[in-house]
C-alpha cells in the first residue's frame, strides 16, 4: 500500500545529483561498517535520555537494530516504503504500551545525531568533504525522521479513533423500557458521524425489538448545529418508515429554534417536555393501540 | 482491495436493476458494510434511471478505489444524451423537467461523498461519484 | 416479475418477492388500483421486505398507489421497509408522508383492523 509521504521525489526535494549519490554511497558504507558500535551507542543514548521507558532494554535494542537497518536502507535507496511500513508496524506494537509521540521523534533524532557525530569523527580532517557529506545526509535524515514520526502519529490517530468508536457504542444505549417501547437518551456532543451511528443503531433496534414507539431524549445534548438537527429529522422520518412513532423529549429552546431555522415544522414532530412525559405519552399510544387488537383478528 | 472493474450498459429498465445489483456486489467486495452498500445502490439507481429517461442509453462503470490508507468506490455514469442546461439548477431538490420528484441528482449527491457532474448541451452528461469507507470501521 | 396480489377479506396484500423494474412497479400500481375498485377493498398492504433498495421511482409509485387507493376508499400500509433502506431513503429526501407504515405484515393487518374498528365506532 502506498501512502501519501511515499512520493517519488528525492530527499529534500532536490534531485539527486551524481555527486550526492556518490556521497550517500560512501556514507552508507561507513554506517554499515560501524553498525555494531553505532547501534550500541544509540541504544545507550536512548536509555540515558529516558526514552522508551515502557520497554525493556533488550526490546529497545532489538527495535534499535531494525530501525537502524531500515534507516540505512532508506538512505541507500532513497525510497521510504520499507521504513514506513516498519514504523507503522513498530507503532502498532508500542502504542498500546503507552509510548508517546515525543519519544518516537526523540529516538529518531538521537539516531540522526549519533550518525552525524560519527561522520564528524571520520571526516573532521577534511572540512570541505565533511560539509558535502552533511549536505547530502541532512535532507535524507530529515525526511526519514519525518516519515517515522508521521507513521507513528497516523497509527496513534487510528487507534484513538477505534477507541472512540468503542466508547460511542457503549455511551449510546438503546433501552427497551417495556415491550415495544424504546428509549434513546442522547448525551453529550453530537457530530455528524455519531449522529449517523445513532440512527443506524436505533433503526436496527426498532426491527430487532419490534418497537412501535421510540422516545428520543435530547435533554443531555448541549448544542446542535443545523447539520445534526437535519440528521435528527432524518432519524425521526426513517424510524417512521419502519412503522415506529418517534417522540422527542428535552428539546431546549435553542435547539427548537435551530430546527425551525432549518425549516422543520415542529407541529409535525411529536415533542414532549421531559422524558417522563414522553414515556407517559408513549404508553398512552401503545395502550390506546393495544386495546382493539384483542378483537377482530383477520381469519 | 478488489481491482474489480465492471460496466453495465443502460438501455432499458432491466439494466437499472442490474446496475444497482452489480454496484452493490462490488461495494460489498470493497468492504462497505450493508448500510453503505444500500446507499451506493440507491445512488446508482437514480443516475441510471436518469440516463434511461433523459438520454435513452448510456453506461455505468464502477471500480474500487485506494488512495493512501483510504478505500472506496467510484461510479461513473456516462451518456451522449441531450445534456443538462443548468447543472446547479438540476442539483436543487425538487427541480425536474419531467414532472419527477426532482430528488435523483441532489439525493445521489447527498448519499455519496464526492459528486461531480460534467454536462454539455447536445453532447451528453458524465457523472462521477465516490464513496469512501468510513474510518474507524476499517 | 409480476407481484402476486392476495385478496384476504376486505384487504389486498401485494408481497413483492424480488427486485422490481420500473415496468413491474407500474404494473403493480395498475393491478392494485383495478382490484381495489373491483373488490371494493378497504385496505391495501404492500410488503416491501424483499426490496434491498428504494429509489425515487419506487417511492413515487407507492405514493401513487396510496393516493389512488384512497380515492377509491381504501387505506394503504407499506410494510417491511428494512433499516438500511429507510436510512438511504431519508438521505435521498424520500418520505412517505401521509401514508401508513408498519414493521411487517402482521403489524400492517393490525393497523388496518384498528382503522376499521375506529371507523365503525365513529359511525
Ligand atoms: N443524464 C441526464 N441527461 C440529461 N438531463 C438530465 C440527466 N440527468 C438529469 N437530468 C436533468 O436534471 C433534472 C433533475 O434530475 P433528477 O434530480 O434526477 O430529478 P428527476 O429525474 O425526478 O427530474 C432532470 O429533470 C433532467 O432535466
Ligand atoms: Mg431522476
Amino acid at each position: 500500500m502506498t501512502a501519501k509521504e511515499a512520493n517519488p521525489s528525492q530527499p529534500g526535494g532536490k534531485s539527486r545529483t551524481e555527486d550526492t549519490a556518490a556521497l550517500l554511497r560512501e556514507l552508507v558504507a561507513h554506517l554499515r561498517q560501524n553498525r555494531t558500535q553505532l547501534r550500541e551507542e544509540w541504544a545507550r543514548r536512548i536509555t540515558q535520555a529516558k526514552l522508551l521507558t515502557a520497554m525493556t532494554e533488550e526490546e529497545v535494542f532489538a527495535e534499535a537494530t531494525s530501525v537502524y537497518d531500515n534507516y540505512v536502507e532508506a538512505l541507500e535507496t532513497g525510497t521510504f516504503e520499507a521504513l514506513q511500513a516498519y514504523s507503522r508496524n513498530l507503532s502498532e506494537r508500542i502504542i498500546p504500551r503507552g509510548v508517546e509521540t515525543h519519544e518516537v521523534v526523540g529516538i529518531v533524532l538521537l539516531l540522526r545525531d549519533t550518525m552525524a557525530r560519527s561522520l564528524f569523527g571520520k571526516y573532521h580532517e577534511d572540512f570541505e568533504k565533511l560539509n558535502r557529506i552533511l549536505d547530502a545526509y541532512e535532507p535524507a535524515a530529515n525526511r526519514i525522521a519525518n516519515t517515522v514520526a508521521v507513521g507513528f502519529v497516523q497509527e496513534r490517530e487510528r487507534i484513538i479513533r477505534q477507541q472512540q468508536e468503542a466508547i460511542r457504542e457503549l455511551s449510546t444505549p438503546v433501552l427497551q423500557v417495556r415491550e415495544r417501547l424504546l428509549i434513546l437518551p442522547i448525551i453529550g456532543v453530537i457530530d455528524p458521524q455519531r449522529a449517523r451511528q445513532l440512527t443506524e443503531q436505533l433503526l436496527r433496534a426498532i426491527r430487532a425489538n419490534r418497537a412501535k414507539v421510540v422516545v428520543i431524549d435530547i435533554t443531555g445534548v448541549a448544542a446542535m448545529d443545523s447539520n445534526v438537527a437535519n440528521h435528527l429529522v432524518q432519524t425521526v422520518e426513517a424510524a417512521r418508515l419502519l412503522g415506529a412513532t418517534v417522540i422527542v423529549t428535552g428539546l431546549s429552546p435553542e435547539i427548537a429554534q435551530t430546527l425551525v431555522t432549518i425549516g422543520v415544522d415542529l407541529s409535525e414532530m411529536a415533542t414532549v417536555g421531559d422524558l417522563q412525559g414522553g414515556i407517559e405519552e408513549a404508553e398512552r399510544l401503545l395502550g390506546y393501540k393495544v386495546v382493539p387488537l384483542a378483537e377482530g383478528q383477520p381469519a | 482491495m478488489p481491482d474489480n472493474n465492471s460496466s453495465v450498459p443502460i438501455r432499458s429498465d432491466v439494466d437499472i436493476v442490474s446496475a444497482r445489483q452489480k454496484g452493490r456486489e462490488l461495494a460489498a467486495e470493497c468492504g462497505f458494510e450493508i448500510g453503505d452498500q444500500t446507499v451506493i445502490a440507491a445512488a446508482i439507481s437514480e443516475i441510471a434511471r436518469n440516463i434511461l429517461m433523459y438520454a435513452k442509453r448510456g453506461e455505468i462503470r464502477f471500480r474500487g478505489l485506494a488512495d493512501g490508507d483510504r478505500q472506496g468506490m467510484v461510479v461513473v455514469a456516462e451518456d451522449q444524451g441531450p445534456g443538462i442546461r443548468d447543472v446547479s439548477l438540476a442539483l436543487q431538490d425538487g427541480f425536474s423537467t419531467s414532472g419527477g420528484l426532482g430528488l435523483g441528482l441532489p439525493g445521489a449527491k447527498r448519499l455519496m461523498d464526492e459528486f461531480e457532474v460534467v454536462s454539455e448541451v447536445g453532447r451528453g452528461t458524465t457523472i462521477t461519484m465516490k464513496k469512501w469507507i468510513r474510518r474507524g470501521h476499517a | 416479475m409480476e407481484v402476486p396480489i392476495l385478496k384476504q377479506g376486505d384487504y389486498l396484500i401485494a408481497s413483492i418477492q424480488s427486485a422490481l423494474t420500473d415496468a413491474d412497479l407500474s404494473q403493480l400500481r395498475e393491478a392494485l388500483v383495478e382490484r381495489v375498485g373491483r373488490f371494493r377493498s378497504r385496505g391495501v398492504i404492500v410488503d416491501v421486505t424483499a426490496l434491498d433498495v428504494m429509489d425515487s421511482f419506487a417511492v413515487r409509485t407507492l405514493r401513487d398507489i396510496a393516493h389512488m387507493a384512497r380515492l377509491r376508499g381504501a387505506e394503504t400500509v407499506i410494510v417491511g421497509i428494512q433499516p438500511e433502506v429507510a436510512f438511504a431513503m431519508v438521505q435521498l429526501g424520500l418520505t412517505l408522508k401521509g401514508i401508513a407504515t408498519a414493521l411487517d405484515l402482521e403489524e400492517g393487518l393490525n393497523f388496518l383492523n384498528r382503522r376499521g374498528k375506529e371507523r365503525v365506532d365513529r359511525a
